[in-house]
């Protein structure tokens, strides 16, 4: 490698860049400042992002093939770059307020959370299946130090400990997966193994098959889809909220992200068995999402298996296994971020903190004593639930309109049917919010702090205005799917 | 000029706005003041009616005033403007008489494009005339029946969104932004029922509202879906043409044709509470009485017929569909009026009456006559909205009571009330010359003489409307007539509504009389000029209807209209004879069949049925599957498994790991399954 191409292959990574510098800066910067001060780590990561998505708006659309392939910068890039950035965005708003009622605002947290999110930025630029484990790695080990972060708290280090032991556990079955793929075609770089499969008949080839099959079930775990979705609840629960917010829609993008671009670039002529057996995981996870949801009284439980059953939906436009599905599962994502932060940030401020919990309970009547909280926790519930006109409506007519295309009648029935289903628990806080009388001690919400308010800001008006106008979202999904699809 | 049309659902969002700043920034700041002044006094929240505090300053403060004025007045510049652009229409000649207002593409991808655009139509003009006219009135109405409540801007911000998504609903030009306005007039619905949260019966009937609407709408979004993947497009200028195209060429089967309509007719069953799914509409009644009229009689329920009507071109490619449309429809008809027959809540009556004149629409499309049902979607807006207005102002003077053994002789009390309650009566009843019986007597017809009719159907029409005219007539008798039976206290109180609620109630009899003059059949002499009118919008389909196979004489038309008229009167005779020559007789029937009496007053206990076996076994199956995945999956299989594949001494050490383990081989086992699947499936 000349520098020349070095130089270039940094171009690639700029938003990489500024968010570890930023995160390092946060990490030195704690030294200098006291204890009460450290909310102000809030704001600077948030500088450092909002500058890094400047930087992939500036040149996020010019395509550069950095490292010698092992990394690329497409449209496709750049499109869950600005997902896992927005994400990031609106969870670190929400932290500052969060860390300071739960008394856990430190430096480091902000640094792992940057940290993790260069992980995922790096995930979603992958072309070779060596970055895309460094990345997947660099995403997961902040988060497990994030779910546990809150190291006082029993269920946190519960969670904690959970997810690390069964996400090593599944990172073994990914390496192994890709070990196999190697020994089986003798690349790691997604295009090699496309060209590999291109020539020979990989489906007689146990390797390869056993390689795909590992493969999958390391992603599956890292998407939770069933049967490798046992840690959510436990993990989604313990985390502290804005963490959980983050975890549903950051790192769940990214691994997405890297699906995708191994379905389209590595098995372009996709294995018919392999989308049969995604077809069966989507349903089966829908399902289990949605009837686990039903039955939870705890909103931030329930919260966590529908994100179960969200990642089912989004399955379904890949199972469609085209442009279009792929496109609108771009789209799910997006949107799917937006509102599920928002609801996180709702449950967030109406609850009193840890301690007391989530309990459904702890939701009667707010939605009369605080009109404005209840009615954007309705907005974004609606839009969990698939309801026009929010963008959660447009994104679940467009997966199942991709599935109907593709003559997948049976899939869109099931679908459709878990989708009228959930709309019941999404629902059921409402009927709790503003049809049952306030509990006899009233719940405080917490004040609401500027961040917490313009995040709560962004959320809401992306979720109404993307449900009005989709076009730009998804016209940006379109030019980024056919940028992996052409290239 | 017909642009303007943007501005009829436009207004009401515009009233939606200023309520809701109003009700965010004055009203909600002096709410909580005024609970933090009860709670230091000790003072109990009063009744949901509010009677006894309007001395507090909240009552009067300007805002309400505000609000007394935009909340009316946008849905009646709404009104306006819809009647510029509708009679703009009427001056096209027949053929053109179609007007779409694009305002932007919503979802594109490939050749497939939904936009939110406006379609004006002959039905879609009916329809919005009918939503603003009636919704203007029922707006002033509540000026005065909500005045004493505290949630006054909450209200009207609920009842102009209300409207907005109705307008949105009926002038879509496609079925996704259809589908769009269907939801959210659901959602205003329940939040309306829902109003007096404090009432736990409202909170309760609010949710089942919403869990029986489920139902319908994933039948309407699967009906969507399959039409979408069949036709290829959701727009109702495309949707249509095409559908014949491929009807003509074979490609569209009678088979998918009844698949997607009956799918639809789900939502429709849903929406218009018709049988099975009715029941959500009774208990809908917890909600103030204005948006009973509005919502639950008069516009939201009617958005099933409106739906089938708007795809007459598809039910008529299946003629199974219009005959489960039509069976339903009358055996809803007939089915709910005798529920009405015993019930003693004045708007509990109503509201059986509601679902039973649904019924009546649908048995109209189910025959094919389309034009009869939106004409009975109509005059049934102005007599039910007029009923249940009447019966507010009723509730409004009694101090909330509704029980009619408890009212008697309000006659002389409340004048305009009675007069008006009494005209809407004679509508509904079919008595000839009021609105009711132009469109009841023509759907009657139809259902006899359509092709797709049948003799049946017609019987089933002709006895519900017997039992139509008795129940109706019951309520009148019980609650006006004789002697009062009110306790001395209410007598005190009894008092004429003000005139920001009569007039209305005036306004709405004169069109419950006159309001069937536009479609006299030609055999009375007229020119039917509304069947005339609706002609292009179901032109298309007719083309799909097979020729009459009998030409039924005139006097045989005449003879069942004058036997239909027999009919109602002896209804209303026998209701006579029962409630005012003998008013012991009713409990000596009662005595006399105590199980069918029992039966047909607790509503046939279709709740009770439904709780046993659909609401329950949901719940217990919900629950059970969550623990198959979670303790059978988890802890039986997967520790069976486990052991295996472990050794069995492992199965202690399981105990002290916790659930990690058996997660770890869950995954395990997922991935055996992916990894065999994957190679020897």
């Amino acid at each position: 490698m000349d520098l020349q191409s070095i130089l270039l292959s940094l171009k690639a990574i700029v938003p990489e860049m500024i968010l570890t510098a930023t995160g390092c800066l946060v990490l030195l910067y704690d030294l200098l400042i006291p204890e009460e001060n450290r909310g102000v780590h809030a704001g600077i990561s948030a500088v450092g992002v909002i500058t890094a998505l400047f930087s992939v708006l500036w040149f996020g659309s010019e395509r550069i093939e950095a490292f010698s392939g092992m990394l690329a910068q497409d449209t496709f890039g750049s499109f869950f770059t600005v997902v896992v950035l927005v994400s990031l965005l609106l969870t670190l708003m929400l932290s500052r307020s969060y860390n300071d009622w739960e008394g856990i605002q430190k430096g480091e947290f902000y640094a792992l959370l940057l940290f993790s999110s260069v992980g995922m930025l790096v995930m979603a630029k992958a072309t070779d299946m060596m970055t895309i484990f460094l990345g997947l790695e660099l995403l997961s080990i902040p988060i497990y130090v994030l779910v546990g972060f809150d190291r006082k708290r029993l269920s946190s280090v519960e969670g904690a400990l959970k997810y690390f032991l069964l996400g090593a556990f599944a990172t073994g079955f990914l390496l192994y997966g890709m070990a196999l793929l190697y020994a089986a075609t003798g690349a790691t770089s997604l295009s090699g193994i496309a060209a590999f499969a291109g020539k020979e008949n990989v489906f007689g080839n146990t390797l390869f098959l056993a390689g795909t099959a590992l493969l999958f079930v390391g992603f599956g775990f890292k998407v939770s889809l069933v049967p490798f979705h046992m840690w959510t609840p436990d993990a989604y629960q313990g985390a502290p909220t804005p963490v959980t917010a983050f975890m549903s829609a950051g790192p769940k993008a990214a691994a997405f992200a890297a699906v995708i671009r191994v379905l389209v670039v590595a098995f372009p002529e996709s294995h018919p068995f392999l989308l049969k057996g995604l077809w069966v995981v989507a349903a089966l996870t829908m399902t289990v999402g949605n009837v686990s949801a039903l039955v939870q009284d705890d909103v931030k439980r329930m919260l966590a298996y529908s994100s179960i059953a969200h990642a089912g939906y989004v399955l379904v436009g890949l199972v469609s296994g085209d442009r279009l599905g792929g496109q609108a599962a771009m789209y799910y994502l997006f949107v799917y971020s937006l509102m599920n932060i928002g609801a996180f940030a709702i449950v967030m401020l109406l609850s009193e903190g840890e301690e007391r919990g989530y309990a459904i309970e702890n939701f009667r009547g707010v939605g009369f004593r605080y009109p404005v909280l209840g009615a954007l926790m309705t907005v974004f519930l609606v839009s969990l639930g698939g309801i026009p006109p929010t963008a959660g409506f447009v994104g679940k007519f467009y997966l199942f309109s991709a599935a109907v295309k593709k003559g997948l009648i049976l899939l869109t029935v099931i679908g459709v049917l878990n989708s009228a289903a959930s709309v019941y628990y999404y629902l059921r806080v409402v009927v709790y919010m503003y049809m049952l009388p306030e509990r006899a001690e009233e719940v405080r919400p917490r004040p609401v702090g500027v961040g917490v308010a313009l995040a709560l800001f962004i959320a809401t008006v992306g979720v109404i205005a993307l449900g009005i106008f989709p076009k730009g979202l998804l016209s940006f999904a379109e030019s980024s799917i056919l940028s992996i699809f052409l290239s | 000029m017909l642009r303007i049309l943007w501005l009829v659902p436009a207004l009401p969002l515009l009233g939606v706005i200023i309520n809701g700043i109003l009700a965010l920034f004055f009203e909600r700041p002096l709410l909580l003041r005024k609970y933090y002044e009860d709670l230091e006094k000790g003072v109990h929240e009063e009744d949901s009616h509010g009677h006894g505090a309007e001395d507090h300053p909240l009552f009067h403060h300007w805002y309400r005033q505000l609000v007394s004025i935009t909340g009316p007045s946008v849905v009646g510049a709404a009104f306006f403007v819809a009647l510029v652009c509708v009679l703009i229409l009427v001056k096209r000649p027949p053929h053109e008489r179609v007007f779409q207002l694009d305002l932007f593409t919503w979802i594109q991808s490939g050749e497939f494009r939904t936009a939110f655009s406006l379609y004006l139509d002959p039905l879609s003009s009916v329809m919005i005339l009918v939503v603003t006219g009636v919704g203007f009135l029922i707006h002033v109405y509540s000026v005065g029946y909500m005045a004493h409540e505290k949630g006054y801007a909450r209200y009207f911000v609920y009842l102009n969104l209300f409207t907005f998504a109705m307008l949105v609903l009926v002038l879509a030009s496609n079925y996704l932004l259809l589908f769009v306005g269907w939801e959210a007039v659901g959602l205003c619905s329940y939040l309306l029922i829902g109003y007096w949260y404090e009432k736990k019966s409202a909170s309760d009937a609010g949710k089942k509202a919403f869990i029986v609407n489920r139902v319908g709408d994933f039948g309407f979004a699967l009906g969507m879906f399959l039409l979408f993947w069949t036709v290829g497009s959701l727009n109702f200028s495309e949707v249509f043409p095409k559908a014949l195209e491929m009807w003509e060429a074979g490609t569209l089967t009678p088979a998918v044709a009844t698949a997607i309509t009956l799918l639809l007719f789900v939502g429709a069953t849903g929406k218009s509470a018709q049988i099975p799914l009715y029941v959500w509409l009774p208990d809908a009644m917890e909600g103030p009485t204005p948006v009973s009229a509005l919502i639950h009689a008069a516009t939201m329920v009617t958005a099933g017929v409106y739906m089938v009507a708007r795809s007459n071109v598809l039910y008529l490619m299946s003629p199974t569909t219009l005959t489960v449309v039509a069976v339903i429809g009358g055996a809803t008809a007939l089915f709910a009026a005798t529920i009405g027959v015993a019930q003693n809540d004045m708007k509990r009556v109503l509201a059986y009456s509601t679902v039973s004149q649904l019924g009546y629409m649908f048995l109209a499309c189910g025959v094919g006559a389309f034009t009869a049902g939106i004409f009975h979607l109509m005059t049934h807006a102005f007599f039910k909205a007029l009923l249940f207005l009447g019966s507010g102002s009723v509730m409004h003077a009694l101090a909330g009571e509704l029980d009619i053994r408890k009212m008697g002789g309000l006659k002389k009390y409340m004048p305009v009330t009675f007069w008006t309650f009494f005209l809407a009566t004679l509508a509904i009843s079919g008595i000839p010359g009021f609105s009711g019986f132009f469109s009841k007597d023509e759907i009657l017809w139809r259902a006899f003489s359509s092709p797709f009719g049948g003799k049946v159907f017609w019987l089933l029409g002709t006895v519900a409307a017997f039992v139509t005219a008795f129940y109706m007539f019951r309520m009148v008798f019980l609650a006006f007539f004789g002697e009062t039976r009110l306790s001395p206290e209410l007598k005190e109180h009894v008092h004429e509504s003000p005139k920001v609620m009569t007039v209305p109630l005036m306004i709405l009899a004169v069109l419950s009389v006159v309001g069937g003059f536009v479609g006299i059949p030609p055999i009375l002499g007229g020119s039917n000029r509304f069947e005339h009118f609706l002609e292009p919008v179901f032109e298309k389909g007719a083309e799909l209807v097979p020729a009459a196979p009998h030409h039924f004489s005139h006097s045989l038309e005449l003879g069942l209209m004058v036997l239909a008229v027999l009919v109602a009167a002896a209804g209303i005779y026998l209701a006579y004879h029962f409630y005012m020559k003998k008013p012991e007789l009713p409990g000596k029937v009662a005595e006399k069949y105590p199980v069918l009496y029992d039966v047909v007053a607790n509503k046939y206990y279709v709740d009770e049925i439904y709780h046993a076996i659909v609401v329950y076994p949901v719940y217990r199956f919900s629950v059970f599957l969550w623990e198959v995945f979670d303790v059978l999956v988890v802890d039986g299989i997967v520790n069976g498994v486990g052991r295996v594949l472990l050794g069995t001494g492992q199965a202690v050490r399981r105990l002290q790991t916790g659930v990690v383990h058996t997660y770890a081989v869950s995954l395990l086992i997922g991935a055996v399954i992916l990894v065999g699947y994957l190679i020897f499936g």
